[in-house]
């Protein structure tokens, strides 16, 4: 078939939008990079682990940077929250598909379909204004590494559900049929035949809201109290890597703003990982 | 979501496990939704009282304490209008390509699938990092609702080609092989054919991409910035509804039942984008399987 001439004037148009929607991801890591490398020549990798605390100043001799309370923060709140929220959303995926009677499978549907919808903003709000008061009277201060796993873990555990119910819902209807023709009982067939076919997807799901758990700011700068420490207990407030942009970024300057451009750095490198490895998993395709 | 072909269970003999199994499940689904509606419930039940249609129209007083959100909702349109006009282009312009004209093993379309697929991972702060090193301080555009536009429109890029892609793939393959065999150009029957077929993927992911922009806060405050006036054109700095409620919560004190109201606001425009989202991508699932 022969090409007219506004077919191929239609290929490169497109090519150039996919080229432009392709190289933003590499813009932002060169903006990030450019914009970290006079921390990273003045301040040094080393030092951001091994400072004696967190005081930036805008000249890197006279500031200090240790980065690492804040990178525990991130890691023990993503974790925590992960913890959680992987159980509770396979079991909400469960629930709808094996467990509840058809109608309230699809109001439970609804409802989490609404709350992944609801913004970080608003959960941070309610944690602020419920949450973190209840946490206060069991063990003060109130604003806690506690207190920002439950609100992550409420904030990931729509999503999390939702993937699962996706694997689950690709699961062929056969394994089911010959499950029930061998006389599996219900969990035994949750077990022993659901969970094996539906694990690549509900892993890949997981995967990803980690990476969602890393990357939130709001609702966790909201509850967490913010300052940079080393949590002992679980009852310690905690500053993470992005709540610390958030908070610095509006009067930060010089070596200190770059600073937060490798805490960023920081971030981008670990959602790569994660994506990386959800590719891997997934063989190319973690978007169905 | 699709409902799955639901087995029937008769077991020969229920074991003790089975039991927990099923306690624990159902303990699940009932803590999930008791803190969902404890939290709905808390947000409907303190900001009700204070929506009112002065309260969307009218000017914020006193740092937000007192009086409404009109220039909030006004910034907020108008960040979501610069991210749709941009992002619009050039995520149906990708998706267009990725569907329709490379194959899967080609490598540039490889390529563009995989840096989405980070970009879609990518934390809003580091958006919000990105977008002032870039719009505000490099282009030179400073905190405005342009810079926050754009940055938002980076954002959303991934979830608006992805669901267009979706729709074009939905086309069945008679039409193109109908369309060749008229001898049509690519360009005609991707106007006059592929794009209206695939029209409600498109819709769907504008939708979502539109949720995403107005949930948005951490990729806002350093782009559109804080400002609460009412924005006289693009280059002012705008407050986004978002924001104002972070802004009412951890910055005002005093500032709770606007904030209880504002929260309130965001969550029904949610919930109404969301809703068009779910029910034309449902009745379009409907639609192509009766057909």
């Amino acid at each position: 078939m022969s090409r007219s001439r506004s077919d191929i004037f239609l290929i490169w148009a497109l090519r150039c939008c996919a080229a432009i929607a392709g190289a933003i991801v590499l813009l932002i890591g060169a903006f990030l990079v450019i914009e970290s490398m006079p921390a990273l020549q003045h301040v040094g990798i080393t030092r951001f682990f091994t400072d004696a605390s967190w005081h930036p100043s805008a000249d890197a001799s006279q500031g200090t940077f240790n980065l690492a309370p804040m990178l525990w923060g991130t890691l023990l709140a993503m974790s925590g929250s992960v913890l959680l929220a992987t159980p509770l959303g396979i079991g909400s995926a469960v629930f709808c598909h094996y467990y509840a009677p058809s109608s309230i499978a699809k109001f439970y549907r609804r409802l989490i379909e609404l709350l992944a919808g609801i913004p970080s903003v608003v959960y941070g709000f309610w944690g602020l204004v419920v949450l973190v008061p209840l946490i206060r009277q069991l063990q003060p201060p109130g604003p806690s590494l506690l207190a920002g796993i439950i609100i992550l873990t409420i904030m990931i555990l729509p999503t999390v559900a939702l993937m699962a119910d996706a694997a689950l819902t690709n699961v062929p209807a056969q394994y089911l049929r010959g499950a029930a023709a061998l006389g599996l009982s219900r969990w035994g067939t949750i077990r022993g035949v659901v969970f094996p076919a539906a694990k690549s997807g509900i892993i890949t799901g997981v995967i990803l809201q980690t990476g969602r758990a890393i990357g939130e700011t709001m609702a966790i700068l909201m509850v967490c109290g913010n300052v940079v420490q080393t949590p002992s207990r679980i009852f310690d407030p905690i500053r993470t890597l992005t709540a610390n942009i958030a908070l610095e970024m509006a009067y930060a300057g010089g070596d200190h703003r770059s600073a937060l451009f490798v805490s960023g750095l920081i971030l981008l490198a670990l959602i790569v990982v994660l994506v990386s490895a959800a590719e891997v998993h997934s063989k190319g395709r973690i978007y169905g | 979501m699709a409902e799955a072909a639901r087995p029937t269970f008769r077991p020969a003999h229920t074991g003790f496990t089975d039991t927990i199994a099923t306690v624990v499940v159902w303990l699940i689904a009932i803590i999930v939704t008791g803190v969902f509606v404890w939290l709905l419930s808390d947000i409907i039940w303190h900001g009700i009282g204070q929506v009112s249609w002065r309260f969307l129209t009218e000017a914020p007083r006193n740092a937000g304490r007192a009086g409404g959100i009109g220039p909030i909702i006004v910034s907020t349109l108008l960040i979501l209008a610069v991210c749709i006009a941009v992002a619009m282009p050039l995520g149906v312009g990708t998706a267009v390509l990725l569907a329709e004209f490379t194959s899967s093993d080609n490598l540039f379309g490889r390529l563009v699938r995989r840096s989405l697929d980070v970009l879609a991972g990518v934390p809003s702060i580091v958006f919000g990092l990105f977008g002032n090193a870039f719009f505000c301080v490099y282009l030179g555009m400073g905190f405005s609702i342009l810079s926050g536009g754009l940055t938002l429109a980076c954002m959303t890029l991934p979830i608006l080609i992805r669901s267009t892609e979706e729709g074009f793939r939905a086309v069945p393959d008679e039409y193109r092989l109908g369309a060749a065999a008229l001898g049509m150009s690519r360009t005609s029957s991707l106007i006059h054919l592929l794009l209206p077929a695939a029209a409600p993927g498109l819709l769907v992911g504008m939708v979502l991409g539109m949720g995403r922009s107005i949930a948005e806060t951490a990729a806002l405050i350093f782009t559109s910035g804080y400002v609460d006036r009412m924005p006289q054109s693009l280059h002012d700095s705008g407050r986004s509804l978002s924001i104002h409620i972070f802004d009412l919560s951890m910055n005002v004190a005093g500032g709770d039942a606007n904030a209880y109201a504002s929260a309130l606001v965001l969550i029904v425009i949610l919930l109404i984008v969301n809703s068009v989202a779910s029910w034309t991508s449902d009745r379009w699932l409907h639609k192509r399987i009766i057909s």
